[in-house]
Order: C-alpha cells, then structure tokens, then sequence
C-alpha cells in the first residue's frame, strides 16, 4: 500500500511537472504561429502591391513589335526600295539533341562557311532560350527546295519569314534611294534606342538614310505572357505598329535609265531637275552599287573591292563629285557682265587667240588656239562667244568685273554653297574669292587668277548638282527652287522652297540664252553635234575641265596623259527654251570634253520633251 | 489521493470522442481526425493546381492518402504497453538501417539518404522520426522524473547518434526534425531550465565551428541566401525571391484556383513539393493561408491536449514529442518558403505531395490517438 501510495505520489509529481512544460511548450507554439502568420500577412497584405508588381515582372515581357517599313515610289509608282518576304534558316538550340553533328551537316548542305558558324554561336548568346537563332539569311529557291526534302533530318530546325528590303532598280539607284543595314553600334544614339528596339535595319545612305524617321514608323508594343523557361504563351495586349510612310520621288526611273545607258561606261555623273519646282527628276552616278548587298551585311570582300576601287564606285558624284565647272560658268558670267554694265550685247573683244594683262608677259591662251593655231575671230560679241565658248572674251570680261563682283555673280548662282537637297553628304564645291584667299591659302589675289575664274577653272569646284542648280536658274531667269527627290510623304506633297533669286533685265536673258541656244543650233556651237533632229528648242553650254596644269609652252595631248588625267566633259542644258522644263548637268568624268556630254544630256531631253510634255 | 483519479476519469469520459462507441472501439479521436481529414482535402485542392494538373500525380497522392489513414488507423490501435515494451527495438532497428545507408545506401543529387531492398526503397530516417521519441520517452520514463544527469546524457546521446548520421548523408532537414523529436521528449521530462539554457548557449557557440567544418557548401549557400536572396537571383536565390513573390502576390483573396501565374507558369521551383505553401498562398490569399493555419493549429491543440490527459508519464514524453516534432516541421517549412529560414527540404505536413514523410507523420498520430483513446487508468488500477 505505501508502494502503490508512492507511485501514486510520483505520478501525480511528474503530471504536475509535465503539465507545467505543456503550459510553456502551448505558449511557445501560440508565439510560433501568430508571429509566422504575420510573416505571412506583411508578405500578402502589407507588401502585397511590391509582389504584385514583380509577378507581373516575372510573367509578361514587352516585346516592341517592328513597323514596316515605308517604300519609295518614283514619279509614276515604280517600285525603288520595298519589302519582300526572306526566307531565314533558323535552329532552336534546346531542341536539337546534336547540335556540333547538325551544324556540320547542315554546312555540308548549303556550303556555310566558317563566319556563318561563327556568326551563329554569337547570335545564339543574344536570343532568349528557346527561341529559334538565325543561321543562314535570305535562302535561295533551291535551297529552301534542299532544305524542304531534308526537314526530317534536322530536328529542331525551322525557316523563317521575315520582310527584307529590297531595290529592284539595283545600281541603277544605289546612291540616291542608297539602302538600309543591320544597326551597328554607333548608327543610334543613346536616346533613340528605345525607338529601335526591335527593329533591325537603319538607313545608312541616300534617301533611306536622310529620311530615317520617315521610313521607319513608329513601333508597336505586344505584352505577352511567357512561363519561366521564357516561352510565349499568349499575347495580353498589343498596341499595333504604325507603319513607315511612303515616299513618292519626282524622280523618273525610265529618265535614270536613259542616262545611265547614255553614260554607258564613263565615270560621270547626271542630274536633271524640273525648272518649275526644282523635283529632281535624275541623279545617276556611274559606277555605282548594288544596294541589295549591303541590306544584311556586305561581305568583307564585296566590300573593299568597293572601297579600294579607284573608279569610287561609292563616291556619289552627284553631290559628292568636285569638278571646275570650267566653261559652264560662261553664261552666267555673261548675264552678270551685263547686269553690271560692263559689257552690253553690242561690246566687241578681239581675239588674237590669247589674252595678256598690261604688265604681264603671260599669254592665256584660248582653247581654241590648239586646235586652229588661231582665235576664234577677230572681234567676238556676247552671244558668239558663249556659243563657240571664247575664252579669250571671258578673260576680258572677268578682268573688267574683277574677282569680287565675279565671285558675288556666281554666288548668286549658288556656286560654292550647298543645294539643300535631300541626301545626306553633299558637299559645297569652291567658290573662290580674295577673301576667300586669304583666309585658306594664306596669299593674296592677283590679277591673273581672276582671269582663270572667268572660264571656270583655277581653285574653283563645283558639284554636278550645283550646275544643274545653276542652270535651272538661268532657265528660270533668276528662279530656282532647293532640289528636291521627294515629291510626297504618304501622299502629303512637299512643297517647293525658292533658293536662288537673280534679278535681271529680260533682254539681258534673252542675250545670254540665244548664245546657249546656238550652241546647239549655230554651226559653230560648241554642242552642235546633238543637233540633228532636235524637234525642240534647248539651250547648253558645254564645258571642259583641265584636270592637269598644262605648262605655259605645252601642249594638252590626249594620246600621252593617262586616262584618269584627261580632261572632264561638261554639259548644261534646259528645254524647252520658251518654256523651261528641264534643266540638266552632265559630267563625264575623264571624257576628254563637253562632246562626251552632250549626247547623253540629248538622250535625256529627247525621252522627257516625248513623254512629258504639257 | 483517489479523487485525483476520480477526475481523470470524469474528464475522460466527458471528452466527446470517447463518448461515440464506435469511434472508441476504433481508437479514433475525432478532434484530431477532423483537422486531418480536412487538411489532406485541402492539400488535395492545392495539389491539383500545383501539379499542373497532373492525374498521375493526384492518383498517386490519393493512394498515398489511403495508405497513410490506413497507418494511422493500425497504429492507433496499438496498446501503450506493446508501444513501450517495442520501442528499443524499433530504435536499434533504426540505427541499424542507418549505419547501413552510410555503407549500402543509394542516392540521387550528391545525398545518399535510400536504402534499397530489391523491391522497395525506403528512407530510415524516416523511421528515425517516430523511434527516436518512442525509445527516448521509453528511457526517461524508466525512472522517476525529472532524470537524472546520468540518464540525461544517455538520452543525449541517443539524440546526437542517430542525427549526426542523418545529418552525414547529407540530410540536414529531418536531421533537425529526429534531433528535435528527441530533445523535445527529454524538455518533457523536466531537464531543468538552467540545463535547456546552457544548451542553448552552446548551440550559438558552436555555429562557427559547425560553418567550418559541418556543414556542405550547398548548405552555407542556402544560409547565405536566406539573408540576401537578390545576390544570387538565378541561382539559390531564385527559391526565395519566386516563393515571396508568389505568397505576396497573393493579397487577401488570392488570385483563384489554378490562376496564380507563378505557380502555373513554372516559376515557382518545388510548387507541389515543399513550396506548396507559396502555392496556396498565391491563388487562395491571405484568407486561405489562415485557414491552412486553423487546421494546423487545431491539430497541435489537441495535439496538447492528448499529451496533458496522458496517463502515464510515458505517453506524456511520447505525445509531448510527436506533436513538438510535428509542429517543428511545420515551422520550418512555413519559415523557409516564406523565406524567414534557410531552405532545407522539408514538406509542409499533409499536403506535400509525397508518401513517405506522411507516412511516418500517421505514425506519429495513430500513436497520438493510442494514447488519447487509452482505457482510463482508474479502471485499470482498480
């Protein structure tokens, strides 16, 4: 009994002890799981909106979603620059279980190259995981064909389509419309990349390039909710893509051609301008490129056999080409003769075959002088001499203006300053002053210096546009507007803007533009060759460039300098007379002289005066 | 001394449970039963939206359900006598299997933790959860409490063997699960405070050491993490961020069953294992974690209460362990996945999928009911 009693007494001990440990274990637990279901309360009520936000994070990427790019139409809707669809061989590399074998099987059957395999593993660390990566662009009809039979051989491997740019008219337009290339790293500022996100292409060069933000469009934006291996799973919104605008030129693909054909293989360049709005009508720079090489990345090799070439086949010489305008200068010097009142109509100059300054022994010749051993005649009015081009009258005449008020005259003509036009790069010639002089050579002007200017030679450049400018003002008497290649932007025309503005008498006009119209008419004109069958009025002024001093005693013969000293052919032009359209420059770079000219500013004149006549 | 007996006995048979014949013969108690039931249904709930809904997965959860209420309802069964008089042996067997495992075991990532035997595979450590409470309270309750320094340190002991072992595999979760299984029984029997508080302090003594020379890389990382998950993001990081953003995301209402994009779109890692939690917590919100909380507190109050009516102090130890190491389960998962405690693999207690840790969990229940629905002492004594 006093066993069991003690038992009891230990039982009711260690009740009384366990019980106690209960009560502080209980309170514990109480403690535990209020303060763990706070943890859970800040997390989803306090906190609540900060996950929310990184669930969303988590759950749905931005994607931009690239505009189409806008096409650029000539005057009548020819196609020059527009989107096809390519077709681009693309591996997903989760999804192929050799990716080594596949490669090396796949280079086997479309003969890749070390570059593409390379370009490939590059791509792939840029692409999100299991996305398809680009291996080979812009895949032929046979080798989509190769690939169609071979599908069941490659796993994981898929074709995509993609719109790329394309330029029908090829080299025939390479350097005005110019074309697009994969964005590098320095073609977008900082500020502007969010424009481009998901856009691959920028304009580099020509109009693609000036009108960037034209063509490009405004990007769309797609939410779409990917899983956490990044795959797409569905699109939650979608903001569409504004689409580039399109540009319509006032420029003729078949007047482009025209010249082209007509320049055939000469170095050269040829600009053709609508007098009544200054819409450039041609612009061909030979050689050129073919703009569809550079769309997804030229290749090295392409690429120097361009750059290195000493044709400058990239050298856009509509705008970029610097030549002394040389005799084309004439007619315009001749108007300011007369608006200055240093000459008139009537002003005789003889013409022994060369020109001296009073106290200078130097005779400045006249070209005419290699050829005939004399002068053109004995004395030479205004009209003849810019007709047969006279040099030895146009000294007389630049000696009575003087180099300021010759290098105010041909500012006026928008010599040495640049057009405005739409392309980027365009150079701004020379124009030569004493001033000018002064300041970038460093000596002072003399006399003779400024007979040279007075037939377009000497520091004087100028850039076949300028010219072509230059003589739609002479067409215009005295008006001509900025060039311009764009006529509309998504049907919105592009009005005109003046640029030059030269008051003159309409008598003095009509002097200077008889002399132009007989040097195409009069037997002795210096264009004469392209007169035969003319059914309109022109009115030209040839040109001949010296590329090469010739020395006070020597003679220029063409058979002993080389190719590239030869001297360079120009012609201006504007038809018809009585009603100006047109205003052409020609240059024929190397051509000899202005008779390489004329004949492709003839073929131009004879197409537009048929088909465009109003 | 009788009237206390008288009152033990009042109160049983005033316990509900007891009251029900049927339930009485088949040693269930409701109070515990109800939670149970209830949870696995919710489990079940959440389960099928974090499995993506996966039939093999829900099948094979099911049937681990009805086995493990089957386990639960046999061992519930058992006489508190056959518990005591097996438990050396169920400890002896364990250890056994766990020396076997360090020398026979197979394993998968880097851990050795399975014991293979042709036909099946098991983990030991797994029995380790139940024996080592039933041999420890089966130690203590030999003699008088509060024990003695002598058989504190064989307690001791047999708490710091079986660990260390699981500990080596590596296991570090149900290596803290086992260790507090045990200690939790020797806090029953009374250590005395200033014994509890000196371990505590050696525990933080020893953390450098432990750093140094304990614990894997993988493991520190996981520590690591746990106090800057954004230096790691896509590494071991990425469980803590996904497991937060997942719960926060949640709000009051959640955000629907089977609409949480971060379990559905496969960001969140282990979404139906041990971070099923963050699940629930995203589609069903605020409201839906607390009443996953009712249950489980309901569970560890009659958990409580089964160890305070205990009628002996052996069933007392044992009870007091089984539902201290339930609730230190619960605590770490609940702690790791809202990311309060380093990740260590533990489940979340009755609605992870998995068969085994619920298993062994029934276990530790069905005993909890042996004990709640054992005949009254007074009977017996008189």
């Amino acid at each position: 009994m006093a066993r069991q009693l003690n038992q009891m007494q230990d039982w009711a001990r260690e009740t009384r002890l366990t019980h106690a440990r209960i009560v502080v274990l209980a309170m514990l637990m109480l403690l535990v799981m209020v303060g763990l279901l706070y943890r859970y309360f800040y997390l989803q009520i306090i906190q609540n909106e900060t996950f929310r936000a990184q669930s969303d994070r988590n759950r749905i990427a931005v994607r931009a979603v690239a505009p189409t790019r806008g096409v650029i139409v000539d005057r009548e809707g020819r196609l020059l620059a527009e989107n096809l669809p390519s077709f681009t061989l693309a591996l997903t590399p989760e999804r192929v279980s050799n990716l080594d074998e596949t490669l090396a099987e796949l280079r086997e059957l479309l003969k890749l190259t070390e570059d593409d395999i390379a370009l490939f593993s590059e791509t792939r660390r840029r692409t999100r995981p299991l996305s398809p990566v680009p291996l080979k662009y812009r895949l032929s009809e046979s080798e989509r064909a190769l690939l169609a039979v071979n599908k069941h051989r490659f796993e994981g491997m898929s074709i995509l389509t993609e719109l790329t740019r394309h330029y029908p008219e090829g080299a025939l337009l390479g350097h005005t419309v110019g074309y697009v290339g994969r964005i590098g790293k320095d073609d977008i500022a900082a500020a502007d990349t969010e424009q481009y996100r998901g856009i691959t292409h920028i304009g580099k060069v020509g109009l693609e390039a000036y009108y960037e933000t034209v063509l490009r469009g405004e990007l769309g934006v797609s939410q779409i909710e990917t899983n956490a291996r990044g795959v797409d799973l569905r699109v939650v919104d979608r903001i569409e893509p504004t689409p580039g605008a399109q540009l319509r030129l006032h420029l003729d693909a078949e007047l482009q051609r025209i010249a082209a054909e007509a320049l055939g293989d000469m170095r050269g360049a040829v600009v053709a301008i609508d007098t009544r709005s200054g819409g450039v009508l041609a612009a061909y720079s030979n050689p050129g490129y073919d703009p569809n090489k550079f769309v997804n990345g030229i290749s090295f090799g392409d690429y120097a056999l361009l750059r290195d070439s000493r044709d400058a086949p990239l050298l856009n010489r509509v705008i970029q080409g610097q030549y002394p305008p040389a005799s084309t200068v004439k007619p315009m010097l001749g108007l300011a003769g007369l608006n200055r009142g240093v000459i008139d109509a009537e002003t005789l100059i003889a013409d022994p075959g060369y020109y001296t300054l009073r106290g200078d022994k130097r005779r400045y010749r006249d070209w005419i002088l290699r050829i005939r051993g004399t002068g053109h005649a004995d004395f030479m009015n205004l009209r003849d001499s810019i007709a047969q081009s006279c040099d030895v009258y146009f000294y007389e005449l630049a000696n009575r203006l003087g180099i300021d008020a010759l290098s105010e005259s041909l500012y006026d003509f928008g010599i040495g300053s640049p057009t405005g036009i739409d392309l980027p790069s365009e150079k701004r010639g020379i124009l030569p002053s004493a001033e000018w002089k002064r300041e970038t050579i460093g000596s002072s002007w003399y006399g003779g210096e400024t007979l040279i200017v007075g037939i377009g030679q000497g520091y004087m450049l100028a850039t076949p546009l300028q010219l072509a400018v230059a003589t739609s003002a002479l067409a215009m008497r005295g008006t001509a507007y900025k060039p311009h290649l764009v006529a509309s932007i998504a049907g919105e025309a592009v009005i005109p803007e003046p640029l030059l503005s030269i008051s003159a008498p309409t008598e003095y006009w009509d002097e200077v533009f008889a002399g132009m119209v007989d040097t195409v008419f009069a037997p002795r004109g210096t264009a004469a060759g392209m007169r035969r069958g003319l059914e309109y009025t022109v009115a030209g002024k040839t040109g001949t460039a010296q590329v090469v001093g010739i020395a006070q005693d020597a003679t220029y013969d063409e058979e002993s300098l080389s190719e590239y000293q030869r001297n360079h052919g120009w012609f201006i032009a504007f038809a018809p007379v009585e009603s100006p359209q047109i205003a052409i420059a020609v240059l024929t770079e190397n051509g000899g002289g202005g008779s390489t000219a004329y004949p492709v500013a003839r073929s131009m004149l004879d197409y537009w005066m048929t088909h465009h006549e109003s | 001394m009788s009237h206390d007996f008288e009152r033990v006995s009042q109160v049983s048979s005033r316990d509900l449970g007891s009251r029900i014949a049927f339930l009485r013969l088949l040693h269930i108690d409701l109070w515990l039963f109800i939670p149970l039931v209830l949870l696995s249904m919710a489990g079940l709930v959440v389960l099928y939206s974090a499995s993506g809904q996966s039939e093999p997965m829900m099948t094979a959860q099911i049937r681990n359900l009805f086995v493990a209420f089957a386990v639960l309802l046999t061992t519930a069964q058992l006489r508190m006598e056959t518990l005591k008089l097996i438990s050396p042996y169920v400890f002896a067997l364990g250890l056994l299997l766990l020396v076997g495992v360090a020398f026979f075991g197979v394993g998968a990532k880097g851990a050795q933790r399975w014991l293979s035997l042709g036909f099946i595979r098991f983990q030991p450590s797994e029995i380790m959860k139940v024996a080592m409470p039933l041999a420890v309270a089966w130690w203590l309750s030999k003699k008088a409490l509060p024990p003695t320094a002598k058989s504190m340190l064989v307690a001791a002991m047999m708490v710091a063997l079986p660990s260390f072992l699981i500990l080596r595999q590596p296991d570090l979760g149900t290596s803290l699960l086992v260790a507090s299984s045990g200690l939790a029984v020797i806090y029953m029997a009374g250590i005395q405070w200033r014994y509890i508080l000196s371990l505590i302090l050696v525990a933080l003594l020893s953390i450098w050491p432990a750093w140094v020379f304990v614990l894997k890389d993988y493991q520190k990382q996981r520590v690591l993490t746990l106090f800057n998950p954004e230096s790691d993001r896509l590494g071991a990081g990425w469980n803590i961020i996904q497991s937060k953003t997942a719960i926060g995301s949640g709000g009051w209402e959640g955000l629907g069953w089977m609409q949480g994009s971060q379990a559905q779109l496969d960001f969140l890692p282990e979404g139906h294992t041990d971070f099923i939690i963050a699940v629930l917590a995203e589609e069903f919100g605020f409201r839906g974690v607390s009443l996953l909380f009712i249950f489980y507190a309901a569970i560890l109050f009659r958990g409580l209460i089964i160890c305070w009516h205990a009628q002996s102090s052996f069933a007392r130890l044992l009870a007091g362990g089984l539902i201290t190491t339930f609730f230190f389960g619960l605590v770490v998962n609940l702690g790791m996945v809202s990311g309060l405690l380093p990740v260590v693999g533990v489940p979340l207690p009755m609605v992870s999928y998995g068969g085994t840790a619920m298993v062994s969990m029934m276990v530790a229940f069905g005993m909890l009911m042996a004990i709640s629905t054992e005949k009254p002492v007074t009977r017996a004594m008189r």
